[in-house]
């Protein structure tokens, strides 16, 4: 029999990328396409989700044609996708009735504060985990209802599907309409104790529960794609960060992953129960694989960490080009004395307050840029250290290791004061694609490709790893310190 | 308003002739172009020699620009910046070879360490990024030596142009600065270089260069590990590895813009 090999579909906010994995978990062939960004108004954001649908499909095609990989050779095929973005189309001629909203539109502001009623933004949070914000799906499809003509009464005559990304490619890809636990998860709509869609939510929010999915398991075949790839069976479905999770093999309670891009997204793997976070962090589906019991997941995002890095090249031009940050803090031993809190649209995770507006802290004549490019590269390290005392309160169990990926793990410096400023190892793994990786790893085990997680364990190589070289006296007066500087962000925007 | 200064003018005219002949140009050619007498063009090129503008083959006796022109007026590749455009190539050369990966670019008279990527099994290993090698005793170094003009191996020549001999570290470490001379022109006509045991013995290195969009060699990429393994039984590299190097050296050339198709 020819090499096999498994396709991993990762349909991203700007792009839609196909990665091949042999199985070792190596990269055999990768293909990419971007798609436009619509902005129709301030704060808008929206896909052409045939576009991105169109996209898919040829990147999948030129992935396997450029490295002479032929149908029959791709075992299985898994998607991860970019989260809560959300699509309204006609059940029998599939055009979509409006662009799919993406995850960043705030159009649902308003909307959300009045879905929450007298309870508040947390009003649904015990069924679902999380808070009323723009983000989530629910309130976006309650928009297309409310706003798109005719649409609500062609959704109570059932001619129209809902689906977040993962669903509009499986599908465009394989006709089913079905969605994964970790997407299903993201719409607020989900109960996260029961995996079905809630009637409590669906009634209050006012969306007919005949336009949604089926809510799957995250790993198993939903059915045999169409087109280039005719006959294989599609065979996982995650989240973006929910795949890199899977990807960086966090299979036990207590392991955490953290993505370095723009900004940082932290997943913690808390076992088969949803922990109701004290400390401002989301709960969340980890992934579940076929009939096994789900794990769940805390999620604490960080808004600005790489684009603070982006800031002080294009704003203020203290660098050319963004790893030149770490050169520019060499040239220093420690911060000077200063502190950056990049809170550029408030504070996120584990604080939540809108009001706080970025300091740079404890200025006097001796700082340089040298010391502000170490201040920009410690304000991604505290934030991490803020959520992950959040998740180790909530969870209970101490985190020891945290397994990083993106683009940022290319700044060794900023690792090793990652490492310094949790007082834990921090280990990036050889594939740096996590969240292909993660769909790839789901849809195997799925058709059997990769036996165990035991065999996706033994894939999984460091390719670096960091120790912390910081003495526990230093570690707590600098974070006292970063405490300081946050508190002078807060009450900043007046009301 | 003094006037021009012919002799500049004549070696900027020479410069420019140069800048078209990467190959290098011989001494007649040069004349005949630049309508100059011999004895006046040799000592504008001499002259220009001197100050590092311009080089000659050690073999053809040919002409070129020196490395001090090429890094005149372009912007030096930061280290940091090299390690984040290489970071997924060097992770799957890591993943192909099974071995560990470096990259290297020329720190004074030694190879500075930007990146390291850990052998891919579960063996204790540190990162050495930041550390310093020796050019001579190194393939990193070898092939930074045999491409980057300004590569000198520390230690090789004094001040009054006296070769001393280069400090060994194994029996296997080339310590004759002729002998060293050898095998970086071969390293320069393979386009790769090896060593085995040079620098640590039971070791053997592999590497190639990194090219830049203007050419220039940035920086060098390599694989490291076991005699046994990289060395096959005729005492002849792995060439499966070497494939596996030089493909990632273009890949991350690629990256840099230095292949355009």
């Amino acid at each position: 029999m020819s090499q096999q090999y498994i396709a991993a579909i990762d349909q991203g906010t700007t792009s839609s990328r196909c990665i091949l994995f042999d199985r070792d978990g190596r990269i055999v062939s990768v293909d990419q396409r971007e798609h436009r960004q619509i902005f129709p108004k301030p704060g808008w954001v929206e896909h052409d989700a045939k576009e991105l649908w169109s996209n898919v499909e040829v990147v999948l095609q030129e992935a396997a044609q450029k490295s002479d990989i032929t149908p029959d050779q791709v075992a299985a095929i898994g998607i991860t996708n970019q989260r809560e973005t959300t699509v309204i189309w006609d059940k029998e001629t599939g055009e979509p009735v409006y662009n799919a909203i993406v995850w960043q539109d705030t159009r649902t502001d308003d909307l959300a504060r009045e879905l929450g009623g007298e309870e508040g933004q947390d009003r649904f949070r015990d069924i679902c985990g999380l808070p009323l914000a723009t983000y989530f799906s629910g309130p976006k499809i309650r928009w297309l209802l409310d706003n798109v003509e005719g649409l609500r009464e062609r959704a109570e005559r059932g001619e129209v599907l809902f689906g977040t990304i993962d669903t509009w490619v499986i599908w465009n890809l394989t006709g089913q309409h079905v969605t994964d636990v970790t997407n299903a998860g993201r719409t607020m709509l989900m109960n996260l104790q029961t995996l079905q869609w809630d009637d409590t939510v669906l009634e209050a929010m006012d969306i007919p529960r005949g336009i949604l999915p089926e809510i799957r398991s995250s790993s198993e075949v939903y059915g045999e794609a169409r087109g280039y790839l005719a006959g294989t069976p599609v065979a996982s479905a995650l989240g973006d960060q929910h795949a890199a999770l899977f990807g960086q093999t966090c299979f036990d309670p207590g392991d955490v992953k953290g993505t370095y891009g723009t900004g940082t997204f932290l997943v913690m793997n808390t076992g088969n129960e949803p922990i109701h976070s004290e400390n401002g962090l989301l709960t969340t589906m980890g992934y579940k694989l076929g009939d096994e019991d789900a794990v769940y997941a805390l999620e604490g995002s960080i808004a600005v960490t790489g684009s603070l890095v982006q800031w002080l090249r294009d704003n203020l031009g203290l660098i050319s080009t963004a790893p030149e940050i770490e050169t520019l803090a060499r040239t220093v031993d420690d911060n000077g004395g200063s502190y950056i809190v990049p809170a550029f649209s408030g504070l996120f995770a584990p604080h939540w307050r809108s009001d706080a507006r970025g300091v740079l802290a404890g200025l006097t004549g001796y700082v340089n840029k040298g010391h502000i490019a170490r201040a920009a590269l410690e304000a991604t390290a505290w934030q991490t250290r803020e959520v992950v005392d959040a998740m180790n309160a909530d969870s209970a169990i101490d985190l020891t290791t945290l397994k990083v990926d993106g683009g940022m793990t290319a700044n060794n410096l900023l690792m090793q004061i990652l490492s310094n400023v949790l007082g834990a190892e921090v280990v990036r793994p050889m594939v740096a694609e996590t969240t292909c990786l993660g769909a790839a790893y789901a849809a195997g085990l799925a058709i059997g490709y990769w036996p165990d997680l035991e065999t996706l364990r033994a894939n999984w190589h460091k390719a670096a790893e960091w120790n912390a070289e910081m003495d526990s006296a230093k570690r707590e007066h600098e974070y006292h310190n970063w405490k300081k500087a946050v508190e002078r962000t807060l009450d900043w925007v007046e009301h | 308003m003094p006037g021009r200064i012919q002799s500049i003018e004549r070696a900027a005219a020479l410069l420019r002739l140069l800048s078209g002949a990467p190959q290098g140009v011989g001494l007649g050619e040069i004349s005949r172009s630049s309508d100059l007498p011999k004895g006046t063009t040799l000592g504008i090129l001499r002259t220009l020699q001197h100050v590092g503008f311009v080089e000659q083959d050690a073999e053809t006796g040919h002409y070129r620009l020196g490395g001090g022109m090429l890094s005149l007026g372009s912007r030096y590749l930061d280290g940091n910046e090299l390690r984040a455009r290489a970071l997924n190539w060097a992770d799957s050369l890591a993943s192909l070879s099974g071995e560990s990966v470096r990259i290297g670019t020329l720190h004074k008279n030694r190879v500075l360490v930007v990146h390291h990527v850990f052998r891919p099994d579960s063996s204790r290993q540190s990162l050495d990024v930041g550390g310093l090698l020796p050019l001579h005793a190194t393939s990193l170094g070898q092939v930074l030596l045999a491409h980057d003009p300004l590569a000198r191996p520390e230690g090789g020549e004094d001040e009054e142009g006296t070769v001393a001999d280069l400090p060994a570290f194994t029996r296997h470490t080339i310590t004759s600065p002729d002998a060293l001379a050898v095998r970086t022109a071969a390293v320069r006509h393979a386009g790769w270089a090896w060593e085995a045991e040079e620098l640590v013995e039971g070791e053997v290195s592999i590497s190639a260069p990194i090219h830049d969009r203007r050419g220039l060699t940035v920086g060098a990429i390599g694989v490291g590990g076991a005699v046994e393994r990289l060395r096959d039984e005729d005492g002849e590299p792995d060439m499966q590895q070497v494939s596996y190097v030089r493909d990632a050296a273009r890949a991350v050339s690629r990256e840099l813009g230095a292949i355009r198709f």
